[in-house]
């Protein structure tokens, strides 16, 4: 950005809102936002911490595990959705309802189906990241132009071949920006999952500082957990930017 | 209907030896559209067949049943006097739209069909660099199809089907998607292609002028359902220079003979 014939820095407005929080913070509300400063020289303190690292280590788990059983079950239910129609008609249905429904309802469910722990929270994961990853791969592969799907017939390609040299890279752009969409939102599976059964990972963090009304380490986790969603999209945005070459020409 | 002496009934040097023979093929689409009925060819080898009609005529179909990618509904079709059940290696396709893979580099398109059958890298790739240089895309090996242009992505298509070494080329409206300059190209390109290569070509196309400058033999499909309306030899000496091609009397006669015919069938 330009203004006034100067080349602003990269976040810029970060830093500008960094600013306004810190003043506000320093007049008179720190008892609900303390200023950035204090809370960054928190995170510093917190971090090394045992229930911190401990809470990480189990939300990292969590979250990795779920979304690895999102992904390697929403992708290819996607693309089976997008080629046959049988399978699209059954599953398409639960797929629009639970993308749209609010999930954190189901979380109390889940629990009393896998009891109160780690289960629970991976089956959170999987439940907010799993239908937009499949709606996404079936998107991707019901683009797919069909003389692309004859060529690789013609040439003598096994089904399997199809599969592996035409339909998922034709569906790849798709598929990427549905592993980004999905990603996120097994971040906030991972952390609603935490908060509602309060006593896994950061839910027992969150849940001990609000009792002790300790501002700065409520807002210092706060600050680690958005971060590591920020560095996820930023991530996988770069990935969707690097099948960008051929995602327009398909 | 009788036609005039230019454009005669099959000649018995053409009927020699057919590579290609279409028995009594029946096309019916689920819903009942009735796309082909009772055709029956012969493509004699070596030589290019054109089937030519309006749009709606099923001359598509015809050539994805020859293909073996759309099964028909009954009859059948020989390649070498053995029934087609699907895509085979004697036959190759080129596409309308090309078809090429836009995550590919033109040097992998080529040699996909190599690929497919398991040719080990270094040995497809040279088979594929010959067939880009016999194109005109040498230099162009590593570029993406969208990096070209509408002729040379075609191109791309050409030297794929033939890098594949296929004894039979299904050419569906290969040239109906690039400009006029390149396509007059295209099919001077082609007639040197058949001079040279000794391949069956089949080729569909909607244009009365370019059935007539490229084939040996015309099929001329009408429509609802499609049939063979006529099979026309264009009476054309093809060894002269291809600038004089479209001022014979033959190409004349041809065209404009084709062009009556088709007439009585517009809406």
């Amino acid at each position: 950005m330009n203004i006034a014939g100067y080349r602003l820095p990269l976040f810029s407005s970060l830093i500008l809102w960094a600013i306004v929080w810190e003043i506000v913070g320093r007049t008179g509300a720190e008892l609900i936002v303390p200023p950035l400063s204090a809370i960054v020289l928190r995170i510093f303190e917190i971090v090394p911490t045992k229930s911190f690292l401990d809470a990480l280590a189990i939300t990292g788990e969590a979250f990795l595990s779920g979304s690895l059983i999102a992904l390697v079950v929403g992708i290819p239910l996607g693309v089976l959705m997008g080629r046959s129609r049988i399978v699209d008609d059954l599953l398409l249905p639960w797929v629009n309802v639970f993308l749209s429904a609010p999930l954190s309802a189901l979380v109390p469910v889940i629990m009393v189906l896998a009891g109160i722990g780690k289960a629970t929270i991976v089956l959170t994961v999987v439940l907010f990241a799993v239908w937009i990853v499949m709606l996404n791969a079936r998107a991707g592969v019901r683009g797919i132009s069909p003389s692309l799907v004859e060529m690789s017939r013609s040439f003598g390609a096994t089904v399997f071949q199809s599969f592996v040299h035409i339909y998922l890279w034709a569906a790849l752009p798709e598929i990427i920006a549905g592993v980004r969409l999905g990603l996120i939102r097994a971040v906030k599976g991972v952390i609603i999952g935490q908060l509602l059964i309060s006593v896994v990972g950061f839910g027992t963090l969150f849940e001990v500082y609000l009792a002790h009304f300790l501002m700065e380490h409520l807002w210092a986790v706060v600050l680690v957990i958005f971060a590591f969603a920020f560095v996820i999209n930023e991530l996988l945005a770069w990935a969707e930017r690097s099948v960008r070459y051929y995602a327009a020409s398909r | 209907m009788t036609l005039p002496s230019a454009v005669a009934t099959p000649s018995p040097a053409l009927d020699a030896a057919p590579i290609v023979s279409v028995r009594n093929v029946h096309k019916t689409y689920p819903g009942g559209v009735e796309a082909l009925s009772a055709i029956s060819l012969d493509f004699p080898e070596g030589k290019l067949t054109t089937l030519l009609g309006p749009s709606g005529c099923g001359k598509t179909t015809l050539l994805k049943i020859i293909a073996g990618l759309l099964p028909a509904t009954s009859g059948e079709v020989l390649v070498e006097g053995r029934p087609v059940t699907g895509p085979g290696p004697e036959r190759a396709f080129v596409f309308q739209d090309f078809a090429l893979m836009p995550w590919a580099t033109v040097v992998r398109n080529v040699a996909f069909g190599l690929e497919l059958r398991g040719m080990a890298r270094s040995e497809r790739e040279a088979v594929a660099a010959r067939y880009i240089e016999q194109m005109g895309l040498k230099g162009f090996e590593n570029k993406f199809p969208h990096e070209l242009s509408g002729g040379m992505r075609q191109r791309v298509g050409l030297a794929r089907a033939l890098a594949v070494n296929a004894k039979v080329l299904l050419m569906d409206e290969p040239f109906s998607a690039v400009d006029e300059q390149t396509r007059r190209k295209f099919q001077e390109d082609l007639l040197e292609l058949v001079a040279n290569e000794r391949k069956t070509f089949i080729f569909v196309t909607h244009s009365i002028e370019e059935a007539v400058y490229v084939s040996d033999r015309i099929v001329l499909l009408h429509r609802r359902p499609g049939r063979v309306h006529a099979i026309i030899e264009p009476n054309i000496s093809r060894d002269v220079d291809p600038e004089q091609i479209r001022r014979q009397p033959g190409y004349l006669d041809a065209v404009e003979n084709i062009w009556q015919s088709l007439k009585q069938y517009l809406d």
